[in-house]
């Protein structure tokens, strides 16, 4: 298994002190190399379920095993570690740093993996996902579908276990949407990455032999 | 991609902003450097001139003025001690080498000093282990009417050996007061440059000194003070001295000065203005200057307690309040960095998110934020370093040329090698309180805004 996650419980306390519960999972699990895509409503909790897997944020109960490691046991600088080492994730608003180019872009993930060098890794990742010319151009000098693919590029630097992806074809145009779509799913089939992907679009989902409705084994109203 | 290359891309992302609050520290360093160097070469300049000499005797009164005027060419000369008063003090057992000047005129070019001195002047060291030199094809002082020229002076006058000129008596400051002497002395010898106020002096030899017209005292004026003396003393007033053909008051010109002599003149009406003693041992010093200030004639006074006196008392007090400016407003630019850095922090929240989202952990993302305000705050500092001894080295010609002190702008002082740790230090602390908001950042509500 490469994402198991056991009655696993989040929720957030509210300005007058009240709880409100977000996760409520009881279980969920993913296959090495599998691929997920998850849907479900908006403040459904899928963007909070990416963060507690990647160990962003903590459950407040429960377990959650990447590659067979507890997240919820480890303290916070080893899961900082772990996220960085085994844990690819790809945002809906790219979330690349302008005062990095494309190739610093993708060298920076691997930095904070202990991998300082890296330079011909990250070059040929870039070029596997078309931007072996745009390599030293920095994000505001790229379209929102180049981003998304230098993104996608970042994300796979440090060889992860599993690929989190939140909405990521969601701010591209139509054309782009099937090309990193094509590209996230290509690139996790060669390197037997496990995939959770996050989308609203019924296109996508439909494209995916396994999909996820949050809601269906997310139940915060029934938090105990 | 280590944490000080990615706190410079972030600098750099902010170049006007990070140039800005780097240029503040770096004009404060630059102001602190160069007060630092001026004082060092304000101390040298003052200081080691003095270290060549154990004591200098002169006439009673300042001892400030003494060495100021003796040692640095400064003020007016003192009153002048009879010549007798030295050949007594030359046969002292605890000197080594007594070097008598005379003072009182000027060249007319220029208004050098001109120095009465004997040619053992030459060989005393003017400072540890420093001895004059002459440039090739001159010489030392040997005969009446010979002269040894400063390298200023030179320079300035663009005189060389062979070069003559009449001493003009006092300052010729233009009124037409001054009296140009009739006698002409000429240029034996140019001496190497020695960065000490002696490159402006005009050394010419103390018989030929005495020969100038006027330069006698005369001959009532130097009894009435050796009787005077002698009183003091308890001692037998001399004779009375003999009246001299040559020696006639009868034809003063115009301007109260009397014309040439044709002989010497006696011991009892020469002068000197001041004695440099070396004395055989340190230890025989104070013993030394004891004796020579318990008597009536003359006071003897150690030039480096005087320097050493007037930078403790005024000279130190002055840096020391530019010294405490100066931190002052390095510690503004540091308040600068601070405010530059911490406004920049909620821009920056979602790219503290992000690095973390990736791995980063609250640490690193920590010390990027410290890194930067250290690389501000260092980067800054050796820019003013740079500039300061840029700033010197721009201006060692002019005040070369104007005061002939010989600045050396790559003279670095010990306090430089603390200025680069204490602006580290400087830089942790204001960066601490950003680096401290980086590290605090919530990661899923920053990246969710």
């Amino acid at each position: 298994m490469s994402l198991i996650l056991k009655q696993v419980r989040k929720s957030y306390t509210e300005p007058d002190g009240t709880k409100l519960p977000i996760l409520n999972v009881e279980h969920f699990a993913l296959d090495k190399g599998e691929q997920v895509v998850l849907v479900g409503e908006s403040g459904g909790g899928k963007t909070t379920l990416l963060n507690v897997i990647s160990g962003i944020t903590q459950a407040d109960s429960g377990t959650v095993q990447v590659d067979g490691h507890d997240l919820t046991g480890m303290f916070e600088a080893k899961r900082d570690r772990f996220r960085a080492e085994r844990i690819g994730f790809v945002f809906q608003t790219f979330n690349l740093l302008d005062a990095f180019t494309a190739l610093e872009n993708v060298m920076l993930g691997m930095s904070f993996a202990g991998n300082n060098g890296g330079k011909a890794v990250a070059r040929e990742l870039l070029q596997r996902v078309g931007l072996g010319h745009r390599l030293n151009h920095r994000p505001s000098a790229l379209s929102v579908g180049e981003q998304q693919r230098v993104a996608v590029a970042r994300s796979l630097a440090n060889k992860p276990s599993l690929l989190l992806a939140d909405e990521p074809t969601a701010n591209v145009d139509v054309k782009n949407q099937e090309l990193i779509l094509k590209l996230i799913r290509d690139a996790c089939s060669e390197r037997n990455v496990s995939l959770l992907m996050v989308t609203h679009s019924q296109e996508v989902a439909g494209q995916f032999e396994r999909v996820e409705q949050l809601g269906d084994f997310n139940k915060p109203g029934e938090s105990k | 991609m280590n944490l000080v290359t990615i706190a410079w891309k972030s600098i750099r992302q902010r170049a006007l902003a990070s140039s800005l609050t780097a240029l503040s520290v770096a004009l404060g360093v630059t102001l602190m450097v160069t007060v630092l160097v001026m004082h060092s070469v304000i101390f040298k300049t003052f200081n080691q001139p003095a270290t060549g000499y154990d004591l200098i005797v002169g006439a009673k009164g300042s001892p400030l003025q003494l060495v100021l005027n003796t040692i640095f060419h400064l003020g007016k000369p003192v009153e002048n001690i009879p010549y007798l008063y030295y050949k007594e003090l030359k046969e002292n057992p605890r000197i080594e080498a007594a070097i008598p000047l005379a003072l009182g005129d000027t060249t007319q070019q220029g208004g050098f000093r001109i120095m009465g001195t004997i040619p053992e002047f030459f060989g005393v060291e003017y400072m540890p282990d420093k001895k004059f030199g002459v440039y090739k094809g001159g010489r030392y002082l040997s005969k009446p009417f010979d002269a040894v020229i400063g390298a200023s002076v030179a320079k300035a006058n663009n005189w060389g050996i062979g070069s003559t000129f009449k001493p003009v008596h006092g300052v010729d400051d233009g009124s037409g007061e001054a009296h140009v002497h009739d006698e002409e002395f000429t240029v034996v010898g140019v001496l190497g440059r020695t960065g000490t106020p002696n490159d402006k002096g005009v050394f010419v030899h103390l018989d030929g000194f005495y020969m100038i017209e006027g330069h006698e005292k005369p001959a009532d004026e130097a009894y009435a003070k050796a009787v005077a003396t002698a009183k003091l003393l308890g001692k037998e007033p001399p004779p009375p001295p003999k009246p001299q053909a040559d020696d006639a008051h009868d034809d003063d010109d115009e301007h109260g000065h009397h014309h040439h002599h044709h002989g010497p003149i006696p011991d009892e009406q020469k002068e000197v203005t001041a004695v440099l003693i070396r004395t055989k041992s340190p230890i025989v010093t104070p013993q030394l200057q004891g004796f020579i200030n318990d008597q009536p004639q003359a006071q003897a006074v150690s030039p480096i307690q005087q320097i050493s006196l007037l930078f403790s008392t005024f000279i130190d007090n002055v840096q020391l309040m530019l010294l405490v400016l100066i931190t002052m407003i390095i510690l503004v630019s540091g308040v600068g960095i601070f405010v530059s850095i911490y406004n920049s922090m909620s821009d920056r929240k979602r790219e503290i998110a992000i690095m973390r989202a990736l791995g980063a952990r609250r640490g690193s993302v920590f010390s990027i934020i410290l890194a930067e305000s250290i690389l501000l705050c260092v980067g800054g500092g050796i820019l003013g370093v740079l500039l300061g001894h840029g700033l010197v080295f721009a201006a060692a010609p002019y005040v070369e040329a104007k005061s002939g002190i010989v600045m050396n702008p790559w003279a670095f002082e010990w306090i430089e090698l603390v200025l680069i740790p204490a602006l580290i230090v400087l830089a942790s602390l204001v960066g601490m309180v950003p680096g401290m908001t980086a590290y605090r950042t919530d990661v899923a509500k920053a990246l969710a805004n």
